[in-house]
């Protein structure tokens, strides 16, 4: 019985495994290769290159180099060592240090460094904690002032003065370009007024006068049209190389991207602020080959992280990539004023602290220098909110509960299964239901131990997650701990940004708005492109599906580019209906309030969502018979009435399911809330996902919290998708 | 009364309308394709807020950066590995494409023709899986497939994208298949066939359009996912083009003209199969597919 009908599965197996045998796994490491990762690109990868293959012919040890998106580093390491699968040396900047050693995924490199007075103090001070080195310094980055020395012939020596050089300037051109919003582009100025970002008890230094100071210094310099408005790294750099910028403020990554450009400049240590009368000072990345546990243990992985290290190398790395070498050996070369002036800079940068607070400072920071610079609130006030918020990051942990009560719940339900379970097996009408089934079951077996082990079983364990606090490496039981701080908004209150019902009613007023207009705007294209009289129609129809053909997060980006106040299309549009009808518009910072940041999130994925509920619509109008219509017709209704009274109803039932599942996938849609308006303004358009993912990967990995908010946005539209049949079920019954 | 004079006059202008709507629609849709178009080949930034998306200084360089980069190997030749990815990302899709369609079709002709116990349940199952977010489950997916020994494999993340696609492939499917008459299979069983072979020689042609739908979507899931494949690709040789792209934005700098360049490229192929499918896809999701 079982062999003769075993046919779906035998075939299904055999193509699986045709499948699978395609992709067979290449080939084992060799015993002595040596793997090394990193984040370059261009002039530094071909330096690494260089540098690496001096090593295997000096050493005969053969590397194996993989270059790993910036962005997924951090994910990478911490997939692939704790299951020995990573890199033996990977190259990263100091400051993920503490993080890293809070996962166990480096080791002490102490034996890879050479005798300690080779390289510069602060490199060294950099990699050490508690007493350890954990990585060979090899460069140090800190941003320096660019000059376009055909704009301005001499350099100010304070900031003051260099803002006084605006009015001299041509239109468009601003005297300063930076990144005045980001935390990391704030801290020279903070340094220069005797501030911090974190104080020495690993608490929020970023507040108090001297940061007020240091924030009100820099409102000041927007306001005045000194320096331009959410200006990000791509906007300085294009600013500066194409002239429309005299000075500045960005790093050695810019002059890479400058190679070409009809320029002329130089680098040079940042000004003094007159106010304080202290130097500008930024902070220091050193970036350091570290060694996971596994490769501190192999003799060819220190002796690789050495040689990355060396004094060769350095030297190799600063004449072709332009990287400061770290070595007290390895001078600057006389002939590069870039790299003399980067080294000035270094001598007075301040290196960031390495712990995981510091890590936590950035996202409150940086939202409290937005505020400002905004002008939507007082220094004071977004400092003290800013220090609130990373205090609520940084709470202590909940205290290990029991498990014996959940285990006692277990185990009653599982008895509960089982007693369940033979009662079933005793009933002789269930017996003989589940021997008239066993014919379907040979073609859903495949399916259900596929779904069954590679998607649910990590849907439950991630659930699971959320009982459990504490770091990824040393997590602990509290029960439900998780879910109450959640749902009582940690004990603040229930409506401010971050609170979980704030985000419920952002999400659910996201949903209903987006799907209200994919919903209009499929259904009129629908319509008009399925009269049989049109033309072009297949034109019409793929061109209509490029918003769903493209990926998202390049259409979300560009979305954002739009977006943008001063150099955005919206703004040039907003420019052009001015010229053309006289009118006054101003342009306007979407992300600056809540309405219009919505607004833009909407738009965008408005855009990427129509074209689904179109071609939804086109396959059901088709379905809707022409005899229906064409009685109706007869018997006089009007085009509108056909259109209400016979398509619509119709066409209802199967735009029901379509309609359903994209409500889910919108409450659910990360990319566009992400990248768009990144939650702006102040973490306000955030929706329930993206606010998942901020406490998983941005807030000191917690984990079992963001578990706790996918239980609840999966409890949430469970909910949401049985309760209106269950209520017309009900409602059917009384009726 | 002759309808015809008057409707012939009212469809004109009614033509004209709908062929505006239309146009304006296609603007809409275009015009941030267009921005990307127009970064992928300017040379030089222009920075006046520009309406329409013209590049400034147009050249070529940046495509020819992304499409002909060369891995270099310490102590090998350089190699050309675009060419490689593109296809890895082309092959993993298509086999996230036909592995799943493949778990899912016998699957959904079961729910669609049997009774059988835990039918329903299964059904609410499946539909419950679209709605847990995936932030959560990533790390225990490490983890199961490391205990398979596929972790860093490319069939480990086929296997991963076609067992995501499933369930969503199986409504799919399961509509379609309930729109067939079951007097087909019914006269082929008459003739001999068992029900197996009335699946496959009478079910599945007149499923074709569906089934086509279903493998598109499933293509394009696995074609521009990013996560899982920057995690879990351990060679540059096994990466897939968003990977690929994504390392144009290192931490302080991005290559926007190159990630530009490199996204036309990416798109293409799903271009060209929304064109050579685009009769299928809706005929597909006509014949039931998104029918509950």
């Amino acid at each position: 019985m079982l062999t003769g009908r075993a046919w779906p599965s035998r075939h299904v197996l055999a193509a699986l495994s045709l499948a699978l045998a395609a992709f067979a796994p290449l080939r084992a490491r060799a015993g002595e290769d040596v793997r090394l990762w990193h984040a370059y690109r261009d002039a530094e990868a071909d330096a690494l290159v260089q540098v690496v293959e001096a090593f295997t012919k000096e050493t005969g040890h053969k590397v194996e180099l993989l270059a790993v998106a910036h962005e997924s580093f951090g994910s990478k390491l911490a997939a692939t060592i704790p299951r020995g699968q990573g890199p033996d040396v990977f190259i990263d900047s100091h400051e993920r240090l503490g993080d890293f050693r809070a996962r166990e995924l480096v080791g002490p490199a102490d034996a890879a460094l050479e005798d300690h007075a080779v390289y510069s103090a602060p490199a060294l001070a950099a990699v050490l904690q508690d007493g350890v080195h954990w990585g060979v310094p090899l460069s140090a980055k800190s941003v320096a002032l660019y000059v376009n020395t055909r704009l301005v012939d001499h350099v100010p020596k304070t900031l003051e003065a260099l803002a006084d050089l605006q009015p001299g300037l041509p239109t468009g051109v601003f005297a300063l370009a930076y990144e005045a919003q980001s935390a990391y582009g704030h801290m020279p100025l903070l340094f220069a007024c005797g501030g911090r970002m974190l104080t020495d008890d690993q608490k929020f230094g970023f507040i108090g006068p001297e940061a007020e100071r240091s924030l009100a210094i820099a409102r000041d310099l927007v306001d005045r049209g000194v320096v331009p408005t959410d200006a990000d790294g791509a906007l300085v750099q294009d600013l500066f190389r194409s002239g429309r910028a005299a000075f500045a403020i960005s790093g050695p990554w810019l002059a890479g991207d400058l190679a070409g450009a009809d320029l002329d400049y130089t680098v040079v240590p940042l000004p003094l602020v007159a106010a304080t009368g202290q130097p500008m000072r930024p902070p220091l990345t050193v970036e350091a080959a570290m060694l996971s546990p596994g490769g501190a243990q192999r003799p060819a992985a220190l002796a690789l992280a050495r040689h990355l290290g060396g004094a060769p190398a350095a030297d190799l790395r600063q004449r072709v990539a332009g990287t400061l070498s770290v070595r007290a050996d390895v001078p600057v070369p006389k002939d590069s004023p870039l790299l003399a002036g980067f080294s000035a800079q270094v001598a007075t940068a301040v290196p960031l602290p390495a712990t995981p607070a510091m890590r936590s400072t950035w996202e409150p920071a940086f939202r409290a220098i937005r505020k400002v610079l905004r002008g939507q609130a007082t220094p004071a006030a977004a400092l003290a909110e800013a220090e609130f918020r990373f205090d609520d990051v940084r709470r202590p942990p909940p205290p290990p509960a029991s498990p014996t009560p959940a285990l006692l719940l277990v185990g009653l339900a599982l008895l509960a299964a089982a007693f369940y379970l033979v009662q079933q097996a005793r009933d002789p009408a269930r017996r003989e239901a589940v021997r008239r089934s066993l014919p379907a079951y040979r073609y859903v077996a495949h399916s259900v131990i596929a779904v069954g082990l590679l998607v649910i079983v990590p849907l439950v364990l991630g659930a699971a997650t959320s009982l459990f606090a504490g770091s990824p490496t040393g997590g602990y039981y509290v029960g439900l701990t998780n879910f109450v701080e959640i749902l009582t908004a940690r004990g603040g209150p229930l409506l401010i940004s971050g609170s979980f019902y704030f985000v419920l009613l952002v999400t659910i007023a996201w949903t209903l708005v987006n799907v209200f207009f994919h919903l209009a705007i499929g259904l009129v294209l629908g319509l008009v492109l399925s009269r049989p009289t049109l033309r072009l129609r297949a034109l019409y129809r793929v061109l209509l599906i490029i918003p769903w053909a493209v990926p998202s997060y390049v259409t979300a980006l560009a979305w954002k580019g739009m977006f943008h106040k001063q150099f955005g299309a919206i703004t040039g549009m907003i420019h052009g209906l001015n010229d053309l009808f006289g009118t006054d518009l101003k342009p306007i910072a979407w992300f600056s309030d809540f309405s219009t940041a919505f607004a833009a999130n909407v738009a965008t994925n408005v855009w990427l969502g129509f074209p689904f509920m179109m071609v939804v619509t086109l396959g059901a109008l088709t379905a809707v018979p022409a005899d229906v219509l064409e009685a109706a017709e007869v018997d006089g209704a009007t085009r509108w009435q056909r259109l209400w009274r016979v398509t619509l109803p119709i066409v209802r039932p199967a735009l029901a399911p379509a309609v359903t599942l994209g409500a889910i996938w919108t409450f659910n849609m990360f990319n566009v809330v992400f990248l768009v308006s990144g939650g702006d303004p102040d973490g306000t358009t955030d929706i329930l996902v993206s606010e998942a993912y901020r406490w998983a990967f941005t807030r000191e990995a917690q984990y079992g919290y963001a578990a706790a908010y996918a239980v609840l946005i999966f409890l949430l539209l469970l909910f949401i998708t049985r309760f209106p049949g269950w209520l017309a079920r009900k409602l059917g019954r009384a009726a | 009364m002759s309808p015809s004079g008057q409707g012939r006059k009212v469809s004109v202008l009614e033509s004209i309308g709908a062929h505006l709507l239309l146009i304006a629609a296609v603007a809409f849709a275009l015009y941030p394709v267009l921005w990307v178009i127009s970064t992928a080949f300017s040379g030089a930034a222009e920075l006046a807020p520009r309406v329409l998306p013209i590049p400034a200084e147009p050249t070529l360089e940046h495509l020819r950066g992304v499409a002909f980069s060369a891995l270099k190997t310490p102590g090998e030749p350089d190699r050309w590995l675009f060419g490689l990815q593109f296809l890895n990302s082309l092959v993993i899709s298509l086999a996230t494409a036909l592995v799943g369609i493949v778990i899912a079709i016998p699957t959904a002709y079961a729910l669609a023709r049997f009774e059988f116990v835990g039918k329903e349940g299964g059904m609410r199952t499946l539909l419950a899986t679209q709605m847990f977010p995936t932030v959560a489950s990533a790390i225990p997916l490490y983890i199961i497939l490391d205990g398979l020994g596929l972790l860093g494999t490319r069939s480990g993340l086929v296997l991963c994208y076609a067992t995501t696609a499933v369930p969503f492939a199986i409504f799919q499917l399961r509509g379609a298949f309930e729109t067939i008459p079951k007097d087909l299979e019914e006269a082929a069983m008459v003739d001999g066939a068992t029900r197996f072979e009335a699946f496959v020689k009478v079910v599945l042609p007149a499923a074709r359009p569906a089934i086509a739908v279903t493998a598109l979507f499933a293509f394009m899931s696995a074609y521009n996912e990013f996560i899982l494949a920057a995690t879990m690709l351990g060679r540059e040789e096994m990466y897939t083009l968003p990977v690929v792209l994504q390392r144009y934005i290192s931490e302080f700098s991005a290559d926007w003209p190159k990630f530009a360049a490199g996204s036309l490229i990416v798109s293409l192929p799903v271009m060209l199969l929304f064109y050579v499918a685009q009769r299928h896809l809706i005929a597909g999701l006509t014949s039931g597919g998104v029918k509950g």
